[in-house]
């Protein structure tokens, strides 16, 4: 099985290595992409230069005229105007990916916590649940979901969390046993404490670290899942502009305007840079020995 | 070793079953009534009782799970709506050709990331090391269908030197054998169309190989540089010999071990990503398979490659975990 491999507990770094990994590249270019994209997809309507929908037949397919020109990045083959629609289509794609992120986040540390704090039949309960859930090929399972409940933004937010969840619970389980015989749980049980204060106010704030650094590698496959799902045509409805759908409509044309494909996989390719490269500094900075998480999902 | 083996055997039957269930619900779930899809909006009542009482539909749904589960242990899905031909015969026809892809990608993936790691691995925060790592994140963060739409531009539409899509060129293969068709191409010393054939898969196996080829370059350097901590290399220095040879003779060959590892754990995100590489290229496998058959809505269809592509992997992790436990003997369950 794909396994996450973390031998204890986090604890912060004794010496300055922290200073170390903030000065790397790795992090100002990661995190102005992620900074530029959040901007983007915030203040979207009020950057893209057009109505991303809007259809002008006269003007389809034209090429990029660069910037200072009427179509930066060219039309599209309904002449529907790329750089909004690229603009749009990071909303899409940060908001799906941040709910899934927090969604899987949730789930998954609630039940790693409970898992690992309570053991017998809840552990025994998740742990099957995890297995058979873990046991489909990654995105298979999405695919699944999304062809048997139907195109939607909830159930593909539910079809990207149906698997997502799993390595926050693997990694939250173990750090949670071992935890739980450490000293000042065992204080706090002395001291009479219940066993949801114990996992909420002693266990979840020492799993918050390496829960992040998950949380952006999930965050990276989400976006490239959200974007071949939509791209199969099981994503997003598509009158949603996203770059999967760009990219799907970019096809059949690809002989002939190459702008199609190039731009919305570009910004695809790039987002997931940008978060695996601060994904990667993250987790040197919190946690060295938290290694696969990149990989997998 | 030998119970090991048998418990986590034993051990994968519940899980085969829950994910058979899983798999049950999510169908009975879809919307939309298949037969009236299948039949037209304008079938008459009695034309749709007929076809409900013909494909089982109107029995209880635990009955319908019980024979579900019956058949599906047989390996019958039912007759594919689309073909109507058996959905296993039209999976068989279609899963050497996925399998042929993916050896080919991992093959691609394999060729480039060893050397890579181990030259970045050699020469720790050189340039050459910075490259390398740079192209193994590039190679993590890509997403495999933009690279084939890419690759396709380029190499098929500008440079105009590989085909676009499908298996090989029509009429050039000959006799099926095997249903590989470069093995049969080999078999049958048909050098045109061995040549035909991996002009075909070179650029589905690099699209489907990227994602796979960056996260082995990290492995590969990571063991890399992990083994030259290691005593005996610093022996195999003291001994006088080369570091050329110090590094591929004495580092790499324990270095793989992890390396071999990682390529059958991912395995499986191959396997899933096949589907979508195979989509672009119209490679006529599982993977576009499954996305014919979705289109199509043939329930039987799909059911039957999700199936088979879930039962595969959890085969696939089955023999890694086993092979694993039989070259390293402390693991136990």
């Amino acid at each position: 099985m794909r396994s996450l491999t973390l031998e204890s507990v986090t604890s912060l770094p004794a010496n300055l290595s922290w200073l170390r990994t903030w000065m790397r590249p790795k992090v100002y270019v990661g995190g102005f992409i992620v900074l530029t994209l959040i901007v983007v997809g915030i203040s979207g309507p009020m950057m893209a230069p057009y109505n991303p929908n809007h259809q002008r037949l006269e003007r389809m397919l034209q090429a990029p005229q660069g910037i200072g020109g009427e179509h930066v990045l060219g039309t599209d083959n309904l002449g529907r105007d790329i750089l909004s629609r690229v603009i749009y289509g990071a909303r899409v794609s940060l908001l799906v990916a941040f709910a899934v992120v927090f969604i899987s986040g949730f789930v998954g540390v609630g039940l790693g916590a409970i898992s690992g704090y309570f053991g017998g039949k809840a552990d025994f309960t998740i742990q099957k649940l995890v297995e058979v859930v873990w046991a489909f090929p990654p995105l298979l399972l999405g695919i699944t979901i999304m062809a048997f409940l139907g195109q939607g933004l909830f159930n593909l937010i539910l079809a990207l969390v149906a698997q997502r969840w799993i390595p926050y619970c693997r990694v939250v389980r173990g750090q949670a046993l071992s935890l739980k015989t450490r000293d000042f749980v065992v204080a706090a049980q002395c001291l009479g404490a219940g066993r949801s204060r114990i996992i909420i106010r002693h266990l979840l704030p020492n799993l918050i670290q390496t829960s992040m650094v998950i949380g952006t590698f999930a965050m990276a496959s989400a976006i490239i899942s959200e974007a071949s799902l939509s791209f199969l045509g099981v994503g997003v409805p598509p009158e949603i502009p996203t770059w999967g759908t760009m990219l799907a409509d970019a096809r059949i044309y690809i002989s002939t305007a190459w702008w199609l494909a190039l731009f919305p996989g570009l910004c695809i390719f790039l987002t997931v840079l940008g978060i695996n490269l601060l994904g990667d500094a993250l987790r040197d900075l919190l946690d060295p020995r938290l290694k696969r998480t990149a990989s997998g999902l | 070793m030998k119970d090991y083996l048998i418990r986590r055997l034993i051990g994968t039957l519940p899980v085969l079953l829950l994910i058979s269930l899983l798999v049950f619900l999510l169908i009975q779930a879809a919307p939309g009534d298949p037969t009236l899809m299948l039949l037209g909006e304008d079938a008459t009542a009695a034309d749709i009782a007929e076809a409900q009482r013909r494909w089982g539909l109107d029995q209880p749904i635990h009955v319908q799970y019980l024979k579900f589960l019956i058949s599906a242990v047989k390996g019958d899905f039912g007759r594919s709506f689309k073909y109507s031909q058996p959905v296993s015969e039209v999976i068989v026809q279609r899963l050497p050709a996925t399998i042929e892809l993916a050896f080919f990608s991992v093959i691609v993936a394999m060729i480039f990331a060893i050397p890579l790691g181990v030259w970045a691995a050699a020469r720790p925060n050189s340039w050459v090391d910075n490259l390398g790592t740079t192209f193994g994140l590039f190679g993590i963060s890509m997403p495999s269908f933009w690279l084939a739409i890419m690759l396709i531009l380029f190499l098929a539409g500008i440079l105009n030197i590989l085909p676009t899509s499908g298996r090989s060129t029509y009429g050039i293969a000959g006799e099926e054998i095997t249903g590989f068709y470069i093995v049969d191409s080999l078999i049958q010393k048909n050098w045109a169309a061995v040549y035909d054939g991996i002009t075909h898969i070179l650029m589905p196996a690099v699209a489907l190989g990227v994602n796979m080829l960056g996260i082995l370059m990290r492995v590969t350097r990571s063991a890399v540089l992990e083994v030259m901590q290691e005593e005996f290399v610093v022996t195999a220095r003291a001994k006088g010999l080369a570091e050329r040879r110090v590094l591929w003779r004495h580092v790499v060959r324990n270095a793989l071990i992890p390396v071999i590892t990682v390529v059958g754990l991912e395995l499986g995100t191959v396997l899933s990503g096949s589907i979508i590489v195979e989509t672009v290229f119209a490679w006529p496998g599982g993977g576009s398979l499954l996305i014919i058959g979705l289109n199509a809505r043939d329930f039987p269809l799909v059911t039957g490659l999700v199936m088979t592509y879930t039962v595969a992997f959890v085969g696939i992790n089955l023999i890694i975990d086993a092979l694993y436990a039989i070259v390293d003997p402390r693991i136990r369950y």
